[in-house]
């Protein structure tokens, strides 16, 4: 595609075709439906981080009056391990359904072991206290070190650790080792002049959707399900909850509410396989809703993680060799995102010599799911500290070093392929010319700096564009809007089809109402669904100009389509869209354009933050005094919400780095399963968030998109870690900077 | 247990309900009063996402009882535009793209409310402290306090 092309809507800042529904309230979340007869379903959860369940005894709960129904793991079809894709990667359905409800073992603190549906949430919530759960308390396991040593405790006496050439003969907490590697790094270290390696810690982080995850179901005597809720991925939800139920997926219909945030954590299941238990033994429509509590103890979270990294670097600059060591808490079941943290660890950098080796470690902790580019923060972390370190002991500058390293066109990557055009150096030099670069630091303040790589995703999308005979039309995707998709679909189909953006409704379908779409997740949406709405806009195009053609008696070919307008190349006759699809029952019938696509050719997205920080030597208190996230979109589509997801991720980075982490106590209870004691950035902590969209268009999409809603997560633990570093005079090695922490630094060293 | 009988006024509407003595304000306004705008994000004063006025003062509905709003006037997001048109604030939050998911939404927008009700000419710094109990994950905030200010601006320009 040409760089300069003119663009007629895409690029403006559209009032989202869903906004009015938000602002007044009227949009319905995953908990705002209530169904005729419906009931209330509440989960119990094991107050053990290990324990053998020895018995289950439900008798009294069913026995009472208010109770209609209750579900155990017993309530689920016999499962043998398979591995299915679904959400961001595949997932052992096996594992899904013993998290949904605990078999023979709990493996974290609020692992569900049985739902209780009844009249009220109240009477299900009470009669929870009714079911006697015998346990055979283990000792837990809590640290991904911890878990890996020969002598821990094992979660899984089925679980021997992959990647090896040989079979381990004993089960193991380590699930999978990786290795990844090109070149020489030994040869590299040998021609460095300067050798820097470190370790670094991350801790248990949730992504802290404001929404609770929440569902509303039902299940009628032919099998035929309803289940709605709050999932960045339908049909995903779909596929998951008929295999834990053996059914088909023709009768499972599952309807997208509209979502209160996800970022990664609803892409799997929960509570909908449960509540629909409880809906088929009660005959009734079962709601279940997550307190905030079990949304802590039970969701999410992301890998809490170790890690080392080793750069060599000669003393112009040329980094010769870079290393890298991770290990990746899974939580109860194996899965963590440490792959992702190997593959894209060092990718910002063109370096021939490159090791990695890392490690999916199960323990004691809620099942992770994925969280924002998940496992690249914490990778790239570990690696953005060890460069802006080498930079400060060469005396460079670290846009000047990274400049001089940067992942380019062509650049090898450690997991197979070379890069095509991206825009990490376009980001490095926006960077530099920044307002915010170029400001001198306040005095007594530190600045830190990073970069940040995602690949992002493209993958299964349909969409069908259905025009109406007043040339309005429906934009009909199975991609659940988290966070302003919508405005985009209507732009792109609106540059198609030529007509104000605001006479195109996008709406997100159902499961029976669309073939397959992967859900929202891996940055794929507006790139992937995107593709698709602008193939599917394109037949109607099609569709537009042999209708006139049909009306003019000419061919297809001999008609032109332009603002919204059919001419006739070989006569005076024109035709808008309007009278097109207004005549179109006298033509062959009403006009609609669909594509089932699966997009390849997902463009990696670059960024880099830089951060000012001021830290109150007496609290260890960090204050965020500055900030800017650029980042290249490729091209962005409506430049407000590109913004958003910069400033967002920033956000959510800043949050990570400062002060979020799961506390537990020794017997591995979660103590802060709230937002008064997991504390998420309020307004009160930020400044402003400053951007800056670079766009170095995406070949491979018609209008050069890229995806934007991953990458900025990625540098803010390094560049706040960084600064923190900087205004204290110490090395971060251990996230997040909370108080007691930078304070002990302070004063400890 | 025998529920409560309450009388009340729900945006400036007569309202009568049923309520358990444990039931929130927030559970009667969602499950009683089908009034699902007014969200739960934590149900225990953390989130904002419950916002509501009680008798013009700013509260979460998670953490006042259903009970005690017998013969006062609440104040939901349902009330906040008229019949014909939006809230100015509401459609700065529009403008400014400053909401992704919008499940804070309604609740930004009643402290919002709120807020400029008290002071209509908030610093940066005001704003920011004043909405503090409003959390939202996906904003980072920044387009939320452009549109606080602009709402501000627009709003005393109106006077």
């Amino acid at each position: 595609m040409s760089e300069a092309k003119e663009f007629k809507y895409i690029g403006q800042r559209t009032i989202r075709p869903d906004g009015y529904d938000k602002v007044t309230g009227r949009a319905t979340y995953g908990a705002d439906l209530s169904l005729p007869g419906m009931i209330w379903g509440k989960t119990l959860r094991s107050p053990h981080a290990h324990a053998k369940i020895v018995s289950i005894d439900t008798s009294k709960a069913e026995a009472h009056p208010d109770v209609m129904a209750v579900a155990t793991f017993q309530d689920f079809v016999t499962l043998q391990s398979e591995s299915i894709a679904g959400g961001e990667g595949a997932a052992d359905v096996l594992d899904v359904a013993r998290n949904c409800l605990a078999d023979d073992k709990v493996l974290y603190h609020g692992h569900a072991i049985a739902a209780i549906a009844a009249r009220t949430e109240r009477a299900a919530k009470d009669a929870l206290a009714l079911i006697d759960v015998t346990y055979e308390i283990l000792p837990p396991v809590m640290d991904v070190e911890e878990a890996m040593k020969e002598s821990a405790p094992v979660l899984h006496e089925d679980m021997f650790t992959n990647g090896y050439d040989e079979k381990p003969s004993k089960a193991s907490n380590i699930a999978t080792r990786v290795e990844m590697k090109m070149g020489d790094v030994d040869a590299g270290f040998a021609d460095a002049d300067v050798i820097v390696e470190r370790e670094f810690r991350t801790p248990t982080a949730h992504q802290g959707y404001i929404e609770p995850h929440a569902c509303t179901v039902t299940y009628s005597e032919d099998g035929q399900s309803m289940v709605w809720c709050c999932t960045q991925g339908h049909f995903d939800v779909r596929t998951l909850t008929a295999k834990v139920l053996g059914m088909d997926l023709g009768k499972l219909k599952v309807i997208a509410s509209e979502i209160g945030g996800g970022f990664g954590g609803k892409t799997v299941i929960y509570q909908e396989p449960v509540a629909l238990v409880l809906s088929k033994k009660s005959g009734r429509p079962v709601k279940m809703v997550m307190e905030r509590d079990e949304v802590f103890i039970a969701t999410g979270p992301t890998s809490a993680a170790k890690l080392k990294a080793k750069v060599g670097i000669k003393k112009d600059g040329t980094i010769t060799a870079m290393q890298g060591w991770m290990a990746y808490e899974a939580g109860a079941f194996k899965g963590s995102p440490m792959m992702p943290g190997v593959m894209t660890m060092f990718t910002p950098y063109d370096c021939p010599n490159v090791l990695v080796e890392g490690f999916d470690v199960v323990v004691n902790k809620s099942k992770v799911a994925a969280y924002r580019a998940p496992g690249a923060p914490q990778a790239e972390y570990a690696a953005e500290m060890v460069i802006n370190e080498l930079a400060e002991m060469l005396g460079m500058d670290p846009i000047e070093l990274r400049l001089k390293n940067a992942a380019k066109e062509g650049t090898q990557t450690i997991y197979g392929p070379k890069l095509k055009r991206v825009g990490l150096i376009e980001c490095l030099e926006a960077a530099k010319n920044s307002p915010h670069y170029q400001s001198a630091l306040p005095e007594g303040q530190g600045r830190g700096l990073a970069a940040g790589f995602w690949f992002n995703v493209g993958g299964q999308s349909s969409v069908t564009v259905n025009m109406n005979p007043d040339g309005t039309g429906t934009i009909v995707e199975g991609s659940p809007d988290i966070g302003g998709s919508r405005a985009s679909m209507q732009m792109m189909a609106a540059e198609v089809l030529q007509i104000e953006p605001k006479n195109l409704k996008p709406i997100i379908a159902d499961t029976e109402n669309l073939p397959y779409s992967q859900g929202t997740g891996g940055s794929r949406t507006t790139f992937a669904t995107g593709m698709a709405v602008i193939e599917a806009s394109e037949k109607v195009v099609a569709q537009v100009k042999e209708r006139a053609a049909a009306v003019w008696n000419v061919t297809a070919e001999q008609v032109e389509y332009a603002d919204g307008v059919a001419r006739n190349t070989a006569g005076e006759d024109a035709m808008t869209l309007a009278e097109v699809c207004k005549s179109a029952e006298k033509t062959g019938g009403q006009i609609s354009g669909n594509a089932n696509i699966n997009a390849r050719g997902a463009g990696p997205s670059f960024a880099v933050h830089i951060c000012d920080v001021a830290v109150d030597k007496e609290t260890g208190k960090v204050d965020v005094t500055r900030y800017t996230a650029i980042q290249d979109a490729g091209k962005a589509i409506h430049p407000g919400y590109v913004e958003g997801q910069l400033q967002g991720g920033a956000v959510q980075g800043i949050g990570w780095a400062l002060n979020e982490e799961y506390v537990y106590n020794a017997d591995g209870v979660m103590e802060n399963p709230g937002f008064l004691d997991y504390r998420i950035p309020l307004a009160s902590d930020l400044p402003m968030i400053e951007t800056i969209i670079v766009e170095v268009p995406n070949a491979f999409h018609p209008y050069g998109v890229r995806g934007v809603g991953e990458t900025g997560i990625i540098p803010p633990l390094g560049a706040v870690g960084y600064a923190v570093g900087n205004a204290i005079g110490r090395k971060v090695e251990e996230l997040p900077c909370s108080p007691p922490r930078v304070l002990a630094l302070i004063q400890n060293g | 247990m025998a529920k409560s009988h309450v009388t009340t006024s729900v945006n400036g509407e007569p309202q009568e309900f049923l309520c358990e003595p444990g039931d929130t304000l927030l559970d009667v306004l969602r499950n009683e009063l089908n009034l699902t705008g007014t969200k739960e994000g934590c149900g225990s004063g953390d989130c904002g996402a419950c916002s509501v006025t009680l008798n013009g003062r700013l509260v979460c509905a998670c953490l006042v009882l259903g009970v005690e709003v017998e013969g006062a006037e609440v104040g939901t997001i349902e009330g906040v535009s008229s019949g014909d048109g939006l809230h100015v604030i509401q459609e700065k939050f529009l403008e400014h793209a400053a909401l992704q998911c919008g499940i804070c939404t309604p609740g930004l927008i009643v402290s919002t409310k709120a807020l400029l009700e008290e002071n209509p000419n908030p610093t940066e710094e005001e704003a920011r402290y004043y909405l503090a109990g409003n959390l939202c994950r996906c904003t980072g905030y920044d387009k939320i306090i452009r549109a606080v200010m602009d709402s501000a601006e627009t709003l005393r320009g109106a006077v």
